[in-house]
Parts: C-alpha cells; structure tokens; sequence
C-alpha cells in the first residue's frame, strides 16, 4: 500500500473483481427489491450496493471512481433520497394523516405489495447506500489532494 | 450461555481498544465488537439486524482504516488527571444510581409475554401486506424513528463534507498563493 494504490492491486484482484462486482451488485438490488418480502430492507440493500462501489474504488486505484462519480453528483443523489422517504411520508395526507399507506396492499408473498413499504425501501436504499459511499469517496478525494500538493 | 461469553468477550475488547496505543488496533478491536454484535443479534433470532449490522460494520471499518492508515496520532496524557477520574467517578455514581431506580420495575429480559408485540404479529400481515414484519414495523408502524434516523444521517453526511471540503479550499488557496 505504498505508491501503488494509484494503480490499483494486483492483476488476480482485478480479475476477481471483474467477475465479482456485478453479482454483488444485482445481490444489493435484490435485497432492496425484496425488502418487505423477505429479510433485508433498504438499509442493507443499500450498504450491499454501496460495497459494490468501493470494491471497484479498491481494486481499481482510486481515478477510475474519481472520474466518473463526484462528491457533487453522489451529494445530490443521496438529497434525491431523503427527500424521496420525505414525499412518501407527506403522501399520506391524502388519506388523512403523516406515513398513511394509500396505495393498495396487494396479495402478501408478491414482490409488488405492501404499498408504500417497498417504495420507502428504495428511497432509504439510496439515502444510505450513496450517504455513506459519499463518506468513502470524499476521504479517497482528500488523500488525493494531500498526494497533489 | 454463548450469549454471555460473547457479551463478555465484546466488553473485552471494547476495552482493549480505549487502552491500545496503536490507533489502528484500537480500530480492529472496535471491528471485533461489532462482529460479536452481530453473532449476539443471530444467537437472540434477529437474522435481519444481523444483516444490516454486519454490512454496516464492514462499510465502517472500510472508512475508517482508509481516514487512519497513515497517520497516528500520539497519546496525549496530561496533568488534571486527578480531577478528571474523580469527575467521572462521581457522574458514573450519578449514573448508576439513577439508572438502578429505573431499570428496577423493568420486566426481565425477554420474558413480557410478548404485551405489545402480539398485536404487530397478529395484525401485521392484515394491517400492511408487508411479509417481513421488521419492514413493516419500521417503516409503517414506527415510520416517524426512520425519518428521525433518516434526518441523523443527513446531519452527520453533510458535517462530514463540510469538514473535508475545507481542506479542499484550502489547498486551493495554497495554489493560488504560489
């Protein structure tokens, strides 16, 4: 972990990564997707997600990430998210009162059931996931401006 | 049985990493306590905050080998340490005492009965669609602590790009100043 981690580690790393990052990838997704059927929920779907990044970030140097998501753009998703669960909550007040669940509840087993359960699972996926990958990548950032100088 | 040896082996290493010098095996210590909370969640059948405790406990230890993999910080021990053992001497007093006045009318652990959690397992299905009856706790019936939680964690994101982002400006300024 000297000078090197500019380019990443070594080749079996980067292959196993290869081949690895995508099935932890559709793994978070699924959690997330099945977060009111099954164990999991938006919470650990999201972290799932989250790992899946900061693999890439670590096997990979830290330029490949750099270049494409910025704090900027991860901030903005992760605002998109608390304000998702926030307008979810406020949709309630159709029906009368804060985090009513207004839609239908669906037949109980289903993946699309259980109304406003499963979209608040997908808003908290996406408010956690990209908060604390955003933590990660902003130390990634500052090293590298230490590094710069 | 195995839930107290692990719960004895978790106040270990907690104390291990207050006392170790070495700022790095004080984080592996605290990474030993979370995954021993995460066995202590499976052994007390909660595999969903199992879950979630192990995936968050991994992403922690993640940040935070990445903040202190290079840097260490000296231990600083100064004078004042007679009035600080005494103060917290006297507030862990404080503490205890008020805490056993309280916790003594508290039913025993896991043995209420169930009094309030009936009606969650019984109507839960009915009341929600949601299977996975932790979801639908948290996010039906207890939604107001996840948009509690939800508010924490912006709070603590957006402190931690501020403190980051100030030394981005700051060797900003450095440039412009050469």
């Amino acid at each position: 972990m000297s000078s090197k981690t500019n380019t990443g580690m070594s080749l079996i790393v980067k292959t196993v990564t290869r081949i690895v990052v995508s099935v932890i990838l559709v793994f978070g997704i699924y959690i997330v997707a099945h977060g009111h059927v099954a164990l999991g929920g938006g919470f650990a779907g999201g972290i799932i997600i989250a790992l899946s990044f900061v693999l890439l970030i670590l096997a990979f140097g830290r330029n490949v990430a750099v270049n494409k998501i910025s704090v900027t753009l991860a901030a903005n998703l992760e605002t998109i998210g608390a304000l998702m669960f926030l307008g979810i909550a406020l949709l309630g007040f159709l029906k009368g009162a804060f985090f009513t669940n207004i839609l239908s509840k669906g037949v109980p087993f289903k993946l699309f059931s259980a109304g406003t359960i499963s979209l608040s699972n997908y808003a908290i996926s996406l408010k956690v996931g990209i908060g604390l990958f955003s933590i990660y990548l902003a130390f990634v950032i500052l090293e590298r401006y230490k590094q710069g100088k | 049985m195995e839930l107290y040896i692990l719960l004895s082996f978790m106040i270990f290493a907690a104390i291990v990493a207050m006392e170790v010098k070495d700022l790095f095996s004080s984080i592996i210590a605290v990474g030993a306590v979370g995954f021993c909370l995460c066995l202590a969640f499976l052994i007390l059948k909660a595999p969903d905050l199992a879950v979630t405790q192990l995936v968050v406990e991994l992403l922690c230890l993640i940040i935070l080998v990445r903040a202190t993999i290079k840097r260490d910080f000296p231990l600083v021990i100064q004078g004042r340490w007679v009035f600080n053992t005494i103060s917290s001497l006297v507030f862990a007093l404080v503490f205890i005492s008020f805490a056993y006045s309280a916790l003594k009318d508290l039913p025993d652990f896991g043995n209420p009965t169930m009094s309030i959690v009936k009606k969650y397992l019984e109507e839960g299905i009915a009341k929600t669609g949601a299977t996975n009856l932790v979801s639908a706790v948290i996010l039906d019936f207890r939604a107001y602590d996840t948009l509690g939680e939800v508010a924490i964690l912006f709070g603590a994101i957006v402190g931690i790009m501020t403190v980051l982002r100030k030394t981005k400006n700051e060797n900003r300024q450095d440039k412009i100043d050469e």
